[in-house]
């Protein structure tokens, strides 16, 4: 993996590094050879790594406060928020961090998609990214359960009665999940087990997605491989390391912004009712991360085809790099499926709106339109405009369009149509 | 091409937007009230904190329980700030049942700062009997569990009326514009003159509403005051340490031909 041999320059260094080459890890990462035009979606990778260390500690602090029973599970949170040092600010952070997590993993899933880095040779990274990201959506479940509130309650309730859609097996299948007949306190018990151990899986699978990437490295703006390494180039330390933690900061003050002056905005109010088994809540919504899934569930009239079609939204992403066609890789240089790409955007953006909405009238139909695009997008958009469409020319190499037109690939394109 | 999609952006938003109005037609809006703990830098009135706490205590504390204040919490900073001779003589006019004893019994004794607000019913059955079937809410975190928050728990307090004609109410039920379905078991509590105020201040149905609402909502976030001076510091301090950080990404970045 490393181009030249890493010689640690103290003995003590050299003793410890033959035996364990952790010094060469070190230099391998500080040097890591990134391409130099990389913009600022190219960040989020860094704030990522941020949002699952700040969950992970201040989710060990809220564990060691928090009480995981049905009778005591909500008190034990007005405790924290009430009379543990800082308690408030360790939550806030926590349930906002969790916000900020999608926001940011989100924005990182769809630079993938515009910029083709799930193309061929990133296929792994990208689909060790998917398995991270079902986990998030795991881990962020089962946390929105942990306060035991109405639609902690519901909100369980109605996502793991899905499993009972399975036919003959389901309603067994949907008992042995609560280890009860109803969500219940052994549910409350099992879902902060599970809670507490995914981060780490998740922490497992992003040292291993790393890895893969480091294999072929970075995908850039302009989609082209590297050429010169010296050229198109720079050392990941100080160069990225210094972007990122601008970049990073930037989402520091904005996550800031969520836990001091708006913590509750991005939660349910009926959240801090306690959990009642005898009373539904109006509306039953997830938080808004999981909305354009829920929406595609509630669009299929059947159960068991709901819970298909959302399941498959998810794992048709595993096989994406399949069913992308284009040899090009950067949307920069693809005019017909750029289009596409913010289509699918704003249907997402649609499906996530209509999922917080109850599903009937103009949203149901609204659901079930950007239902079966979502799906056209993948299965048949993607084959097909691979396929027929003309790519704009390519630039020769990272450092081209750098030098004749400045750092925006679209102006290097311009540049280089003229040519 | 980037100005096309964002006007594509822009129009599905608008009409995102413009769909809103059909979701909640039949509710009327909460009114909406300059409260003095809005905005970035809000506080709580201290004086209306204190008035709050008092038609709590002498108005809703019958019915209502708020089971995760203590006493001393009235005392805290960012609070109603009484002295610590106000708290505990608030705490000790109160009879606290505790034990069991050294010879097994349960007793009474006077509340202390630390116990937590003495509770009007002793389970929630009791309070759903005593109510005509409807459990009046414990009021801890009551502004965070409403939609509205303050600006709801103020406008159903204010918002009482005759119903309009054709609407026919049970026994106890009364029609109420702002809440939800307008039917509402607790009745209007308020009227004017009904505490007499420590500090003076004339004690209608409106001062009275916002005064408790005030109230409550400390109660529900506590750490309000606190929360915002802190936000400003760590914003102001993640402003400043931005800048030195993208002057210095800036001048690494110099080295190299290329455009951060």
């Amino acid at each position: 993996m490393s181009e030249h041999e890493y010689v640690p320059k103290s003995k003590a260094g050299k003793w410890f590094n033959d035996r364990l080459p952790l010094l060469t890890l070190g230099a391998h990462l500080t040097d890591y050879p990134t391409p130099k035009n990389l913009n600022y979606w190219w960040t989020f990778g860094g704030i990522l790594t941020f949002c699952l260390i700040t969950q992970i500690v201040t989710g060990i602090v809220l564990a060691m406060h928090y009480v995981a029973h049905a009778d005591l599970a909500f008190a034990s949170v007005e405790h924290i928020m009430r009379d543990v040092n800082y308690g408030w600010l360790i939550r806030y952070i926590h349930s906002n961090g969790a916000s900020m997590f999608f926001l940011a993993v989100y924005i990182h899933i769809f630079r993938s998609l515009f910029y083709g880095s799930y193309k061929s040779p990133r296929e792994v990274i990208w689909i060790i990214g998917l398995m991270i990201y079902l986990l998030m959506m795991a881990a962020a479940f089962m946390g929105y359960v942990l306060p035991w509130g109405q639609m902690s309650f519901w909100g369980a309730t109605v996502i793991t009665n899905l499993f009972s859609a399975i036919p003959l097996v389901g309603d067994s299948i949907t008992t042995w999940l609560w280890g009860a007949y109803s969500v219940d306190n052994p549910t409350l018990n099992r879902f902060f087990s599970l809670h507490y151990l995914i981060p780490f899986l998740i922490l497992g699978l992003v040292v291993l997605h790393i890895w893969a990437l480091h294999v072929p490295g970075n995908n850039n703006p302009v989609g082209i491989d590297i050429k010169k390494p010296s050229k198109d180039t720079v050392p990941f330390h100080p160069y990225i390391t210094i972007k990122d933690a601008f970049a990073l900061l930037v989402f520091m003050i904005i996550f800031a912004g969520f836990v001091f002056f708006t913590p509750n905005v991005l939660g349910h109010s009926d959240n801090y009712i306690p959990a009642n088994p005898l009373v539904t809540p109006a509306h039953i919504v997830p938080e808004w991360y999981l909305l354009p899934f829920y929406a595609i569930l509630r669009s299929v009239p059947d159960k068991l085809g709901g819970v298909i079609l959302m399941f498959s939204a998810i794992f048709i992403l595993f096989v994406l790099p399949w069913l992308d066609t284009s040899k090009v890789r950067s949307a920069v240089f693809r005019p017909i499926y750029r289009q596409f790409f913010w289509i699918l955007v704003i249907d997402v953006l649609m499906l996530g709106y209509v999922g917080a909405m109850p599903a009937e009238g103009i949203y149901l139909v609204l659901a079930r339109v950007g239902t079966i695009y979502y799906f056209l997008h993948f299965i048949v958009v993607m084959p097909v405009v691979g396929y027929l469409e003309k790519t704009d020319p390519i630039p020769m190499s990272i450092s081209e369009p750098v030098l004749t037109g400045g750092a925006e690939p679209s102006l290097a394109r311009k540049v280089n149509d003229k040519v | 091409m980037i100005k096309f999609n964002i006007k594509l952006l822009v129009l599905s938003f608008l009409l995102l937007i413009s769909l809103r109005p059909l979701q909640s037609a039949e509710m009327v809006d909460p009114i909406k009230v300059n409260w003095s703990f809005k905005g970035l830098t809000g506080t709580f009135d201290r004086a209306s904190l204190q008035r709050g706490f008092q038609v709590y205590k002498e108005v809703c504390a019958s019915c209502h329980s708020m089971q995760y204040l203590s006493y001393r919490n009235l005392g805290e900073p960012g609070g109603p700030e009484f002295s610590e001779q106000e708290v505990k003589a608030i705490a000790a006019s109160f009879e606290i049942d505790d034990g069991p004893d050294s010879q097994g019994e349960m007793f009474t004794r006077p509340g202390k700062p630390s116990d937590k607000f003495k509770s009007p019913y002793p389970n929630v059955q009791a309070a759903i009997a005593a109510n005509g079937g409807a459990y009046p809410p414990d009021m801890s975190v009551l502004v965070k569990a409403r939609k509205g928050g303050a600006n709801y728990i103020y406008s159903v307090l204010v918002g009482y009326e005759d119903p309009p004609p054709g609407v026919t109410l049970d026994d106890g039920v009364y029609y109420n514009k702002y809440m939800s379905g307008n039917k509402i078991k607790m009745p209007n509590n308020l009227m004017d003159g009904l505490v007499e105020y420590a500090d003076g201040t004339e004690s209608t149905v409106d001062q009275m509403a916002k005064d408790v609402t005030t109230f409550l909502a400390w109660a529900a976030e506590p750490e309000l005051e606190e929360r915002h001076r802190t936000g400003v510091k760590v914003i102001i301090y993640l402003v400043l340490l931005t800048t030195l950080v993208y002057l210095s990404m800036k001048k690494i970045w110099s080295r190299v031909n290329t455009e951060v």
